[in-house]
């Protein structure tokens, strides 16, 4: 039955020929795709310095780099990861292709804003270009100041005019998505049957545009203390250097929630299909989401314990951190709960998400340990924090964002990939993210500190296999490349709805025509419905 | 949504009070009021921002939707401002203890 399947002769890959058909489009898949393309350059830019720090840690002494490049290499993985990749990866790419056809709407409330979101993005990655091919800058992807502000000889203010150009392609896909959700949902689709990656992204989308506008004027403010003298955060003018962090993390502790929440709505789209159930507690795992987004934005100063900030303040801020762990454990217990008695399978993309749901729950434990005011100031600054952060955004994040792509990869070109490729990259990402960044802790633990291109002898074990196990994952990264390619012209045509799953995006044919329906989708009394009649239409039994 | 057109005058009356609390600025920066300085010029930019929102962005006649937008952002601004000055007013609290050699 699967093999008789064709790709249908109209869709929006093929409504229209030409690189300006693709430059001047309106339709939010096609800006999808190209986000798709560019992101996925930058990650391999951004992987090609992490290669760089981990080729220079495999010995104790600094003989790879000189320190001022290896500081390069470190700040520009940052940069790269942060602001290029991460930031945009899960709403850029799927909220932007999956968004419209998840509400039943023709496309995004606005189009050309959309497009508009794009090329500045291209604009905010030029700039990073041009500071890169240019000597490249050594601050950190933190930018602190004062070293940001007037010590650094390098070229902080292209990168940093690069990520604040860029911010505002974020803020303009959040505000896109807000209005989207808001006003163009099909008729009879209320709040409460919307997908959970729909609320995902609408409580993502509420952080974008309310967070991202601080670090753009804290940008703005390092950039005229820098070229015009101004006394913001340099205490000799009159200005406080721990200022900065404030606004800084204002933005970046809630941008960690960013890449995180995106992938947190993938998870709940796969765990529910692959169970074939509806979410345990859907209202729950949707409220989590804007809890997380509100608590997100008054935690931030456990970046700065030990920065001299006031006793009294770490203690409140230490206190509000904890209560992050609510929500965040809500969607882990419910998503446990959802696979209680679930009908559980296999498939690719369900692999990624119980990778994802082992490591975001190590990653989000480890925070406790940092957000705690006693450990904090033995663990500060060590690869411990290192390795927390790496499972929350590459094991959590990367982990979510990849899953998303093998689940909808056939609603995006209409064809499956080689599954025993996806098998093989879901289990080498697991098993070289772990070996990567589990020693990490251990050397954090130790004492080693991050930033340094060098280090005692006896931390030389552990950063050996951190190191052979980068190699492993960067392999784990390369082989979706390449099956996913191959896919595109030889792959086997998937069909409107190869997973049986419940979404009004599968309801449509893969890839779907310009406007997403060629009939009004039919809404669902509730979300994630799993019926026999389903599963029927499905092939599935 | 509704189009509500404000007359002319009141335009005018709230560009009449944006100028002269311009000017009470620039006069206020001649007088020394010691820690109160910041605190009043502040005080006069924010109402004159909120003249600017509430009649010249139309804020006041627009829907509630558009009034809960605002004021998420500024309950967010608050947020910004309260947390950030929890560090800096309690700085200075803790008496470092002397080493006593
Ligand atoms: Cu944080």
């Amino acid at each position: 039955m699967l093999d008789t399947l064709k790709l249908p002769d109209h869709h929006y890959l093929n409504d229209g020929h030409g690189l300006k058909s693709w430059l001047l489009t309106k339709d939010h898949k096609r800006i999808a795709m190209m986000y798709l393309i560019s992101i996925t350059v930058m990650f391999a830019l951004g992987g090609f310095f992490a290669a760089g720090v981990r080729l220079e840690l495999m010995t104790p002494q600094g003989d790879l780099f000189l320190a001022d490049t290896y500081n390069k290499f470190f700040t520009m993985h940052g940069v790269v990861m942060v602001f290029f990749f991460l930031i945009p990866s899960t709403p850029a790419v799927l909220g932007n292709f999956l968004i419209p056809p998840m509400v039943g709407a023709k496309d995004l409330a606005f189009p050309r804003i959309n497009l508009l979101s794009l090329y500045i993005f291209w604009l905010g990655a030029a700039f990073f270009f041009y500071a890169l091919f240019s000597g490249g800058v050594d601050t950190g992807w933190t930018f602190y100041t004062p070293f940001s502000s007037f010590s650094s000889n390098t070229n902080v203010v292209p990168t940093a005019l690069g990520v604040f150009i860029s911010g505002f392609s974020s803020i303009l896909t959040g505000l896109n998505f807000i209005v989207t959700i808001h006003r163009m949902r099909a008729p009879g689709l209320s709040w409460f049957k919307l997908p959970l990656f729909v609320w995902a992204h609408y409580a993502t989308s509420l952080i974008q545009v309310l967070g991202t506008p601080v670090v753009a004027i804290t940008i703005i403010m390092v950039f005229v203390e820098r070229a015009f003298g101004f006394g913001i955060f340099d205490p000799v003018r009159g200005g406080d250097p721990v200022l900065f962090q404030h606004l800084f993390w204002f933005y970046s502790h809630p941008a960690v929630y960013i890449m995180i929440v995106p992938a947190l709505g993938v998870m709940s789209e796969l765990i529910s299909t692959f169970t074939r159930k509806t979410i345990f507690g859907y209202s729950f795992v949707a409220f989590s989401s804007l809890a997380i987004a509100v608590f997100g934005f008054i935690v931030w100063a456990h970046h700065m314990f030990v920065a001299g900030i006031s006793p009294y303040s770490a203690l409140v801020f230490s206190f509000l951190s904890f209560s992050v762990a609510i929500p965040s454990a809500v969607k882990v217990f419910n998503w446990t709960a959802t696979l209680w008695k679930g009908s559980i399978s296999f498939e690719p993309p369900m692999l990624y998400a119980y990778g994802f749901m082992g490591l975001f729950l190590v990653g989000g434990l480890t925070g406790l340990f940092l957000a705690t005011l006693g450990t904090d100031i033995h663990l500060h600054d060590t690869y411990f924090v290192v390795a927390h952060f790496h499972y929350i955004m590459v094991g959590g994040a990367i982990m979510g964002y990849i899953g998303g792509i093998h689940f909808w990869w056939p609603k995006m070109t209409g064809r499956m990939y080689s599954e025993f490729g996806a098998r093989m990259s879901a289990i080498l990402v697991f098993v070289g993210f772990n070996l990567t960044f589990f020693p990490q802790f251990i050397l954090g633990y130790m004492g080693m500190p991050r930033r340094y291109h060098a280090y005692p002898d006896e931390f030389q074990v552990l950063n050996i296999m951190s190191s052979a196990g980068a190699g492993v994952l960067g392999i784990g990264y390369i082989l979706p490349v390449i099956y996913l390619t191959y896919s595109l012209t030889r792959g086997k045509a998937a069909g409107p709805n190869p997973w049986g799953a419940s979404g009004l995006e599968w309801q449509t044919q893969s890839p779907p025509v310009t406007a997403n329906f060629t009939e009004p989708p039919v809404v669902p009394a509730e979300p994630y419905e799993y019926t026999p009649h389903v599963a029927r239409e499905a092939n599935l039994v | 949504m509704s189009v509500h057109i404000a007359p002319k005058s009141l335009y005018i009356s709230i560009f009449g009070a944006l100028m002269v609390l311009t000017a009470v600025t620039v006069a206020a920066a001649f007088v020394n009021l010691g820690n109160l300085n910041a605190p009043v010029a502040l005080a006069i930019a924010t109402l004159k921002a909120t003249l600017v929102v509430l009649f010249f962005m139309h804020v006041k006649y627009s829907s509630k939707m558009i009034k809960l937008v605002v004021a998420t952002s500024l309950f967010f601004l608050t947020i910004l401002l309260t947390e950030t000055l929890m560090d800096f007013a309690t700085r200075g609290w803790v008496a470092i203890p002397k080493l006593m050699h």
